[in-house]
């Protein structure tokens, strides 16, 4: 710790990026989840009808789905479905200033060596990006290839044909309670697609879309990556994201056509009270390759698989995941693969650390139709206990209905050792820095694929976690 | 050589924290600054053991005596603190850290030897990184692997002579350093050995081995024969040559058990 700052002075003892902002909005719809809310947000945001209508029907399936009851533990998820607000339009200036920003949040950020534009975005002051200029010469790039990258709400308005045409077919409503929740009440999140052909050099990154209504609860993305084209997007980061809800659960879908290269990174931090239910799915074709590199940090209950459905013959598919659960956290993480065409590929590479009385469960599926000759798949999973009470499962499911197909599955599990400890102890680092070093190294086959400010920003997360991870 | 010993050892006994077996049956050992001592023993004296008490190894416990390090009581000292203080301990077995570079791992350790508040340069830092791995005739893109992962039984060693030679300690203990070695690695393990005594006269060394073999590049002032937990003879480097010929066989007496 640097000076003689304590973890309280930081505002760093409990959720460690937590802060209670006023609230301030010009629309929200009363709590709960009825026909009602759902018209009010789609006539708020001057939906075209078949927008209502989708969300309408998404309402119907989403009743008629029971809870899940697999997984983490759901019990009490509906007490919080009946209090939370569905949507909360934010204002359409952001009137906060950065010197109204608490010191000790600003401290924060500054530990955690966030560059100072992205700093104001995070804590919501994003009118005042002084980046605009980095951002502009980026736009303009990208509009000069015909890369759209907007909210997912201007994707509607500006290209109707384009979102209508694959909006809701990579996860339909149906595909499970919480995307049909999300599919009746979605607001924020991305539209982007990349023509054919087109490689772009910068990972595009949400934040970029400032002065546009960032993420929200029911975040919904959709990406089409055209015929040939090659890009990276980047949500969110290793810090903050600022929430005082309880309930996160978005929907991704990502379309990668044929020959086309397509990353998604995702590296987020919840607040301890949440429920982060995320369906993310890509559907990719023949010749292509998706890649999920996705990270969670935080929150009560995460679940989450990031899902690659290979349905064109070369189709490759990748799943990168850390989960890092600590006291009283479930992550219940993993992916899906699912091969639908010959000499499709795919690999999932799962670690997770679980520390206090943190339980993290990897929790994959890979599917093989009939007819997906030659393909092949590769599973690792590993994962890291930092203390007695820690605890970790994993369930991997694999359904092979073709005799010509080669899946394989490796499980690891290992606990931070006296020895090791010792040794790093020996050579001067305290318990802390030690576990804290050893983790670094856990995830390094994962973060050394991020981008270097996400790696760093990464393992300073880790370290702030680890602090008091001892005794 | 200066009056006082920069390790003193007094009574010492240990035993294993969990079974209660006790190990070390009262020693005592003196090191003055910039001595080099070895100690030999046959296997199960307690000479592993003592290096791991000296460095404050969790799984033994200390029930009588006292270990002092320039004048301090070091017993209630967590392993960092002993090692903040000057203390090393070159593993018989190095742990593997899967993940973390050399260099990482050489710079969190160096940071962590700073005074509270003082940052690591970090361009000294490489210079000195490189500086070290030359004189024990190492590629620079060793800093680059991950800790004892995968490491030969000599790469092993090595690493613990650089980080010996990084971290600079006024005390180096050396568990069975030479176990495990070929001739050559031997040697550019003893070179790295010497050159750093060479460097600092005042450090001091303890040499822990079963063989005289490293006494033959690296000359002990004295020369301690352990047998059952204990310091049963100390001489000079006659000792450990007796021993070569004669063996242990002459100390089978000492042992109680």
């Amino acid at each position: 710790m640097p000076e003689n700052e304590t973890l309280q002075d930081l505002g760093l003892d409990e959720y460690k990026y937590g802060f209670v902002d006023e609230e301030k909005h010009v629309f929200r719809t009363q709590p709960g989840l009825t026909e009602e809310v759902v018209r009010q947000i789609s006539a708020q945001k001057e939906e075209p009808e078949w927008m209502l209508e989708f969300r309408l029907k998404a309402l119907d399936i989403y009743n008629s789905k029971p809870m899940p009851t697999w997984g983490g533990d759901l019990s009490s998820l509906n007490r919080v479905l009946d209090d939370i607000y569905y949507y909360v339009r934010p204002q359409d200036k952001m009137e906060h200033d950065w010197d109204d920003v608490p010191e000790n949040i600003k401290t924060t950020f500054e530990r955690l060596g966030i560059p100072e534009a992205e700093q104001k975005i995070l804590a919501g002051v994003g009118a005042q990006y002084e980046s605009e200029m980095v951002y502009h010469s980026l736009k303009q790039e990208w509009e000069e290839k015909g890369v759209i990258f907007d909210s997912i709400e201007e994707g509607l308005k500006n290209h109707p044909e384009l979102f209508r045409q694959y909006f809701g077919t990579v996860v339909p409503s149906e595909d499970n309670k919480f995307s049909a929740m999300n599919s009746a009440v979605w607001s924020g999140g991305s539209f982007v697609y990349i023509p054919k052909g087109v490689e772009l050099e910068t990972p595009l990154q949400a934040y970029f879309r400032v002065n546009q209504e960032r993420m929200g609860q029911f975040e919904r993305t959709l990406i089409i990556a055209d015929e040939g084209s090659h890009a990276h997007y980047i949500e969110g980061c290793t810090a903050p994201v600022y929430s005082t809800e309880s309930f996160h659960s978005g929907v991704i879908e990502i379309v990668v056509h044929q020959n086309a290269r397509f990353r998604y990174t995702t590296i987020q931090n919840w607040s301890n009270n949440m429920y982060n239910l995320v369906t993310q799915r890509a559907m990719v074709h023949e010749n292509a390759s998706m890649e999920w590199l996705d990270g969670n940090l935080g929150s009560k209950l995460t679940m989450k698989y990031p899902s690659c459905f290979l349905v064109g013959e070369g189709a490759h598919g990748e799943i990168l995941s850390i989960a890092y659960a600590g006291n009283g956290q479930h992550h219940d993480t993993g992916g899906k693969v699912v091969h639908a065409a010959p000499r499709t590929t795919s690999s999932i590479v799962s670690k997770s650390i679980s520390r206090g009385t943190g339980r993290s469960s990897y929790r994959g599926l890979c599917k093989v139709y009939e007819g997906a000759k030659h393909a092949k798949s590769n599973v690792e999973c590993d994962a890291l206990l930092i203390n007695d009470t820690s605890r970790t499962d994993t369930y991997p499911y694999i359904e092979i209905d073709e005799r010509d197909a080669n899946v394989g599955h490796e499980a690891t599990v290992s606990k931070v050792g006296e020895e090791q400890l010792f040794y790093l102890m020996s050579r001067g680092m305290s318990e802390e820095e030690a576990m804290a070093l050893i983790v670094r190294g856990f995830i390094e086959p994962i973060a050394k694929e991020l981008p270097l400010e996400y790696a760093v920003e990464l393992n300073r997360l880790i370290d702030l976690e680890m602090e008091g991870s001892v005794g | 050589m200066s009056d006082a010993p920069v390790l003193q050892i007094r009574n010492l006994h240990a035993k294993v924290a969990e079974e209660g077996t006790e190990i070390l049956h009262g020693l005592d050992l003196d090191i003055p600054a910039g001595e080099v001592h070895a100690i030999m023993g046959p296997n199960g004296s307690g000479k592993s053991t003592l290096a791991k008490v000296i460095a404050g190894h969790p799984e033994y416990e200390v029930t009588e005596g006292t270990v002092t390090f320039h004048g301090e009581d070091i017993l209630e000292m967590e392993p960092d603190e002993r090692s903040q203080a000057g203390l090393f301990l070159a593993f018989q077995y190095p742990v593997e850290i899967p993940g973390v570079s050399i260099a990482n791992f050489m710079r969190t350790a160096k940071q962590a030897h700073l005074p509270e508040g003082e940052e690591l340069d970090l361009f000294d830092f490489q210079d000195e990184l490189l500086d070290r791995m030359k004189l024990l005739d190492m590629d620079p893109t060793f800093a680059e692997r991950p800790v004892n992962d995968g490491f030969s039984g000599g790469e092993k060693k090595r690493n613990e002579i650089l980080q010996m030679a990084m971290l600079k300690p006024s005390m180096a203990l050396m568990d069975e350093t030479d176990s495990g070695l070929d001739i050559d690695a031997l040697q550019v393990v003893a070179h790295g050995v010497n050159a750093l005594t060479e460097e600092d006269s005042q450090m001091g060394v303890l040499l822990i081995t079963h063989y005289q073999r490293l006494l033959n590049y690296i000359k002990p002032d004295v020369v301690h024969v352990m047998v059952d937990g204990k310091i049963v003879k100390t001489g000079g480097p006659e000792v450990a040559l007796e021993l070569e010929e004669e063996g242990y066989a002459d100390y089978r007496e000492f042992e109680t058990a």
